[in-house]
């Protein structure tokens, strides 16, 4: 699967990065984030999209992986 | 609509406090202003002379600890900085020296709007224009790199430094400037300002609260989150307002603005457009300041020295209008929001010479 890595980038550099990296791969993608912030706006925008979300939290980033 | 019930009820309280905030002694429309306050707090050090805008505003000292203890409480304080700083700073200058063009954040746009001051119509017209400037960049590729986890003492500094203000404010010394006529001798009794700033720096914190970020987010994703706090604000402090009778319909004579359409629109273009870069309002900001961005800490720095140096240089409008200093320093923020939209653009600049330039 697709992964991205959006630690330490502001708003909305995460979002906007999940969502060119779906229209090239729609099926699905995994996240890095490091802050609820932007963990939070991530899944706003991947649940708003149409996907749905697994998030696993690890000791200083989360991974949201996204599925059809 | 659950999940924007919490950035509604903030929004609320944010359009209540402020309305009050005035009832208790505060300027009109001007329960919050980070820009104004921020300004004052410059005048208060003396680091401009005007001496109708000189006060240690509790506000902000609030809002920062206010942010900073939530974010501790909910273990999101986080330490991390190196994204663009300089870069940051400039853009805060430019960022304060538009809003004092327009005379108002864009909280104060909205409260201004909610007391009926019909000038602000242009000030938003214009903070929308420049919002969309900023999001053509965002969709070329702008950004300004990655921040990286610092210690923690780093983060700690600024929330110990607004503590320190809060003491001086107390203490206040004679080295200290407090207007005694004008909006800087216009306040709240200091604890009242001080908790409200404390409320909405919480809850600006746990919502995420940006006045930028709603428009912004509207245009790129049609995400309404950001944008129902920005009307609550809007509608809860046009309600109070007309329950304290504060409600002042038109365009002449509103407090401490000025009737010059075209540059409250260009002013507020310029605090939209440098928002976007920065990745969010004064507002913001600050409660990313209190939360151990250090970035942010930067960026409010930068707007401090804005501050002083729209008043030393005669830039900053007043209830009389804009000055010819203000008009071109306008154009001069423009351009440099302009290089730096473009040299930060991927799409714009070739990736290679970027990294390049990195190394």
């Amino acid at each position: 699967m697709k992964k991205i890595d959006t630690c330490g980038m502001s708003c909305p550099q995460p979002v906007l990065m999940t969502k060119k990296a779906l229209e090239e791969s729609p099926e699905g993608l995994d996240i890095i984030v490091d802050n609820n912030t932007a963990k939070g706006n991530v899944e706003r925008f991947l649940k708003n999209s149409g996907y749905k979300v697994i998030i696993t939290e690890n000791e200083d980033n989360y991974i949201l992986e996204a599925r059809k | 609509m659950s999940d924007k019930k919490g950035i509604i009820i903030a929004g609320g309280a944010v359009g209540i406090i402020s309305v009050l905030l005035v009832y208790f002694g505060n300027p009109a429309n001007m329960g919050f202003c980070i820009a104004c306050f921020l300004r004052d707090i410059a005048g208060g050090l003396g680091l401009h002379r005007a001496d109708v805008v000189q006060y240690i505003r509790p506000e902000i000292i609030g809002l920062v600890l206010g942010a900073f203890l939530i974010s501790v409480k909910n273990k999101e304080f986080q330490t991390k900085g190196g994204s663009s700083p300089f870069t940051r700073f400039m853009i805060g200058i430019a960022v304060m020296i538009g809003a004092l063009i327009f005379l108002g954040c864009p909280l104060r746009m909205v409260l201004r709007l909610a007391g009926g001051d019909l000038n602000a119509l242009f000030g938003i017209a214009g903070f929308v224009a420049g919002i969309f400037v900023g999001v053509i960049f965002l969709n070329k590729g702008f950004n300004l790199k990655r921040s990286y986890k610092i210690s923690k003492t780093e983060g700690y500094i600024f929330p110990a430094v607004n503590i320190g203000l809060l003491i001086l404010l107390i203490a206040s010394p004679s080295f200290l400037f407090f207007s005694e006529k004008g909006p800087g001798s216009m306040a709240a009794p200091i604890i009242m300002s001080l908790t409200a700033g404390l409320i909405v720096g919480g809850l600006a914190q746990k919502t995420r609260l940006c006045m930028v970020g709603g428009t912004r987010d509207m245009i790129l994703f049609k995400d309404m989150y950001l944008l129902s706090g920005f009307i609550a604000i809007l509608v809860f402090s046009f309600i109070g307002n007309l329950a304290f009778g504060f409600f002042k319909l038109g365009f002449a004579e509103q407090p401490i603005a000025h009737t010059d359409g075209l540059w409250n629109f260009l002013g507020m273009a310029v605090v939209g457009w440098g928002s976007v870069l920065l990745g969010g309002c004064p507002l913001r900001q600050l409660i990313l300041s209190g939360e151990g961005n250090t970035d942010s800490v930067i960026t409010v720095m930068g707007m401090l020295v804005g501050a002083a140096i729209a008043h030393n240089f005669g830039l900053a409008s007043s209830a009389a209008g804009v000055t010819a200093n203000g008009k071109v320093a306008v154009f001069i923020c423009f351009a440099l929001l302009g290089i730096v939209s473009f040299l930060n653009s991927e799409s714009l600049v070739k990736a290679g010479n970027l990294s390049k330039a990195s190394n």
